[in-house]
């Protein structure tokens, strides 16, 4: 059986832990990277991060982004969204068609 | 273009169209291939994009509840609160195969014996907004899970279409075209030696004839001059 992780500041993260997600609680993009490599590697299936420290992680998601498992899916966090997460999905057709033809126009 | 640098022979040619043939079906099978994932992955990432709205849409929303929540209530009473989960969620991969991709699917199950009661604390010493909060968020989550298993489905989706589409365009604009103009290369080089050769003959048989006339002559011009 797999698990789901929640990396986030404590506040916007807490609520996770009440559904029953694995929480690691942590502000400092530095620790998020450390916590991110280290349960990249047990059987975590999905890692949701927060947009606040996705910023800074872009380089390790790229990196997992290939493999099958695990999927890191940036959510935002108490303060808001950064964009970051329709960004991806707006680089992943860019990256497939070639252009730009889902958002076209939009922003 | 440049073409192949070989040598115009003959076994080189047919080796040469046989590898045209294999390239011409390549890129008819990866053209095909990408039609058909693009197809998919159009949909798919409409349907990402949209789902991310929502589900954006949906946790801001939780999060102001729950900072309502810490506002009526202290943090450490929070915490305490929500410290030890009454659910728990098992998640199942499973595997589908989308023009030979592999994605992963999600099958998620909560732990909870009733779905209804998943707060994990007595109501004493906690606010009723924090109830209502975690009620959103667990409505919520189906959906997260959802979009979890989009995205990696999309991301997946997407570097096998670059890949597919840059192999087929370069057979469409590279190995094609190459192998043809090397095709047509030696083609020309064979039909040019069978021509100098023809002429070479009709040359030699020219030059046989005429030493053939000559020797007549000569013979004929001794016969009667003796």
């Amino acid at each position: 059986m797999y698990k789901i992780g929640v990396i986030g500041d404590r506040e916007s993260v807490l609520g996770f832990k009440a559904v029953g997600l694995e929480v690691f609680p942590c502000d400092q993009a530095e620790e998020a990277r450390h916590i991110l490599k280290k349960i990249a590697k047990e059987n975590f299936a999905i890692i949701y991060i927060t947009e606040q420290l996705f910023q800074y992680l872009r380089q390790e998601a790229a990196e997992y982004g290939e493999a099958r498992l695990p999927a890191i899916i940036p959510i935002p966090s108490k303060d808001g969204s950064l964009g970051l997460g329709m960004d991806n999905v707006k680089k992943s057709v860019e990256r497939a068609v070639g252009a730009d033809i889902l958002f076209g126009g939009e922003e | 273009m440049e073409r192949l640098n070989v040598n115009p022979t003959r076994m080189m040619l047919t080796t040469l169209k046989k590898r045209l043939a294999t390239a011409t079906r390549g890129h008819k099978l990866m053209k095909d291939k990408r039609d058909e994932l693009m197809k998919g992955f159009l949909e798919l990432a409409r349907e990402n994009k949209e789902l991310r709205a929502e589900v954006e849409a949906k946790l801001a929303h939780v999060y102001d509840s729950f900072s309502i929540a810490s506002a009526a209530m202290s943090s450490e009473m929070m915490e305490e609160a929500l410290m030890f989960p009454k659910q728990g969620v098992e998640l199942g991969v499973g595997n589908k195969n989308v023009m030979s991709v592999d994605v992963p699917v999600f099958d998620f199950r909560t732990t909870a014996s009733d779905a209804a009661d998943i707060y994990p604390y007595g109501f004493a010493t906690t606010s009723g907004e924090l109830d209502g909060a975690i009620g959103e968020l667990a409505e919520v989550f189906p959906a997260m899970l959802a979009l979890a298993a989009k995205e990696k489905e999309a991301a997946m989706l997407a570097a096998e279409l670059e890949k597919t589409r840059r192999r087929v365009n370069a057979l469409e604009y590279v190995k094609i075209p190459q192998l043809q103009m090397t095709i047509r290369y030696i083609v020309m080089k064979l039909d040019e030696n069978e021509r100098g050769n023809q002429t070479r003959l009709m040359k030699v048989k020219d030059m046989m004839l005429a030493e053939a006339i000559e020797e007549k002559r000569e013979k004929q011009r001794e016969a009667f001059g003796a």
